[in-house]
């Protein structure tokens, strides 16, 4: 394996927005450029840490409230870093939490107003239904998506933004409309876990494609082999995507 | 029923226990002819006719009622409570049926309640749901409450972590006398600072040790540091052989235990804590120590059980930290290893959890079986640890077979989720004797 080319993965805040199996999202980003050769670099970045000066793809997941407040003050700190890192075209997936944040603001349910990032054209406001349960979606550019919501926070897209998927089983953005998720330039946001990326490598190898053509200018391989014996990864996903369609919400 | 009044409620305040007691006994019989197991229907009559027969009978027991609740381990905790207080001599009333529901709870009552609507025990050692436990301490506040941890497999119940340790918060709140809480646990340690009149004990773990039972918070972060944790009165220094060492009220003492595992250790510190709390002075160190040794496992939880003559533990797994834990204290070496994931409203539908367990224990010896209505779910987290398996198969019947045939000779583990232990064990009855549920 040519270990010479490195990919530097950037995990956002995982000690406070990390509850819902973020982490296998980490996992299946540098478990994916291996496979395919690179050499993948993951860096935490919790409240006050240095913001490391290499980034080829940022990931983001989910918390608690109290979780988005001991990161708020810290994520607008360094959000000319990520807008300059967005608007550069590196490929981001934010969950969640983080999703949320990377809007423009959340409007809690006592009415305190909670500034977002502002890189997604979409904001959120919290309520007192939780929408819980398995989420089946169809996106026209990575096709079906599966995951698992739970979330108090309604999402609502402006013009800015397009929906990445449309929901057909689950709630997805809000209760109203039927849209899942956000697209916008090579960001993926969502309120998918579950988590998103290993039963989705659809989006994974979209990241992954983004971070490669950004910083070695070359495709990836369509075709990937880990090592090992067993059935091939993606005949062991197919499997797990069917059971998931069939599991009730 | 359509004899009984119409209108319970006006009819409530008038009724005598008797009354109560003959009632539901009424409509337990009435329930089983009409060939219902069920407890919830005799404990809603009567809960409906009488409101406050729980209470009344319970704050009769001259020593009062413990209530145990967290998230994890209250079945074997609550057992241990019941057999610690045997053991001093006692008579203990406990919701024994697994239903711990208030219903529930008034329909065990009506099992043993003597018509005056006296229940001939000492003490009584309750077993709450969180959820449910917020209604019942409202009803019937308990002396002392053991509160054991908040842990992340109830999020598709309750939303979020803080939510679930909020209705521990209102149990301590409305405990008369002392709780008992968990040192490690952060969110169950913070209770303490909320509470006003109770007198607080806390159960823990040595230094040494934490690093051995990661929490969900640490997993990211390395466990909190030690200045922030109160002095315990009972805490699990060691694990020993089938065992562990504990320091009780600053004495060494070492125990076999009966249960297996990590965690039912841990459980005994809580246990041994809360026993400690409620008897005070007139406890019996050595009889408490005599009776640890033999408590038996819950039903399901660690089990170990002799099928077609080799040892096959089941290993219970609900969360990361429980999973983790498992593989942590039990040895992969020369064991066929089996994983069992269903995703049943019981055992939790969200699938998250298992991408924050580390499977790398796993890869020496690889995984035999891959089986439950997630299996693939499971066996694609396997693979991204780079972790080889035998086979998978979703059907639990067909797998264990296949497993315990074409693993002869070795022994044998299981993890497994709740539902997916209860079906393995129904089926394992076929090979062994397995108490029944």
């Amino acid at each position: 394996m040519a270990a010479s080319k490195p990919v530097h993965v950037l995990q956002l805040y995982p000690r406070d927005m990390n509850i819902y199996g973020d982490f296998g999202n980490a996992l299946v980003l540098q478990r994916r450029l291996q496979w395919r050769g690179y050499e993948p670099i993951l860096h935490s970045y919790d409240p006050e840490d240095e913001f490391p000066e290499q980034v080829d793809v940022v990931i983001g997941g989910g918390g608690q409230d109290s979780g988005q407040d001991k990161i708020q003050q810290d994520l607008l700190r360094i959000g000319d870093k990520l807008h300059r890192l967005a608007e550069g075209g590196t490929p981001m997936l934010m969950i969640c939490g983080l999703y949320q944040l990377f809007g423009h603001s959340f409007r809690t349910r006592e009415g305190r107003e909670i500034k977002g990032v502002g890189i997604l054209d979409l904001h959120t406001e919290g309520t007192d239904t939780r929408l819980i349960g398995n989420v089946v979606a169809e996106s026209a550019e990575f096709g079906e998506i599966l995951g698992y919501e739970n979330h108090s926070g309604q999402t609502y897209l402006g013009p800015g933004v397009q929906p990445l998927a449309r929901v057909t089983r689950g709630e997805g953005n809000n209760a109203k409309d039927s849209y899942e998720g956000a697209r916008f330039k090579n960001i993926v946001g969502s309120y998918l876990h579950g988590s998103l990326l290993p039963k989705n490598p659809a989006i994974a190898d979209f990241l992954i494609a983004k971070a490669v053509e950004n910083r070695y200018q070359e495709q990836i391989q369509p075709q990937i082999e880990p090592a090992g014996t067993g059935q091939p990864v993606e005949e062991l996903t197919r499997a797990a995507r069917a059971t998931a369609t069939r599991r009730p919400r | 029923m359509s004899r009984l009044p119409t209108s319970p409620r006006r009819l409530g305040g008038t009724l005598s226990s008797l009354g109560s007691v003959l009632i539901g006994r009424a409509a337990r019989t009435v329930t089983k002819l009409r060939g219902g197991g069920g407890s919830a229907f005799p404990g809603l009559v009567v809960e409906k006719l009488d409101p406050h027969f729980l209470a009344r009978t319970l704050h009769r027991l001259p020593r009062g009622v413990i209530v145990v609740s967290g998230t994890n381990g209250k079945t074997t905790t609550t057992k241990m409570v019941v057999e610690l207080l045997q053991g001093q001599g006692l008579k203990v009333f406990t919701n024994r049926s697994g239903s711990n529901f208030t219903r529930g709870v008034v329909a065990s009552i009506l099992e043993e309640v003597r018509l005056t609507g006296k229940l001939d025990a000492d003490i009584a050692v309750l077993e709450l749901d969180e959820a449910h436990a917020v209604h019942f301490v409202k009803a019937v506040r308990p002396n002392h409450s053991l509160l054991l941890n908040v842990m992340r497999d109830q999020l598709d119940r309750f939303g979020e972590i803080d939510t679930t340790a909020g209705m521990l918060r209102t149990i301590a709140a409305h405990t008369v006398e002392a709780v008992v809480l968990n040192r490690e646990d952060p969110r169950v340690r913070a209770i303490a600072g909320t509470l006003d009149t109770q007198r607080v004990d806390y159960f823990g773990l040595s230094e040494s040790l934490r690093s051995h039972f990661p929490s969900d918070d640490d997993f990211h972060s390395g466990p909190a540091g030690a200045a922030d944790h109160p002095h315990a009165d009972v805490v699990l220094e060691e694990l020993t052989e089938g065992g562990g060492r504990f320091t009780i009220d600053g004495e060494a003492v070492t125990t076999s235990l009966s249960v297996n595992g990590a965690y039912n250790t841990f459980n005994a510190a809580a246990a041994l804590a809360v026993v400690r709390q409620a008897l005070g002075e007139a406890v019996n160190p050595q009889a408490l120590i005599d009776s640890l040794s033999k408590v038996s496992p819950a039903f399901g939880r660690g089990e170990s059980l002799t099928v077609q003559g080799r040892p096959l533990d089941l290993v219970l797994v609900k969360n990361p930290s429980g999973f983790r834990l498992g593989l942590s204290s039990f040895a992969a070496e020369g064991v066929a290893t089996m994983i069992a994931i269903n995703d049943n409203y019981a055992d939790g539908r969200d699938m998250s959890w298992l991408w924050d367990v580390e499977f790398a224990s796993l890869a020496e010896q690889g995984v035999r079986m891959v089986s439950g209505v997630r299996a693939y779910d499971m066996a694609l987290r396997l693979k991204y640890d780079d972790v080889d398996f035998d086979a998978v198969e979703p059907d639990l019947s067909l797998a264990l077979t296949r497993f315990l045939d074409e693993n002869p000779d070795k022994p044998a583990r299981i993890f497994c989720t709740y539902t997916a232990m209860l079906a393995l064990r129904k089926r394992l009855s076929a090979y062994t004797e397995v108490e029944a549920f």
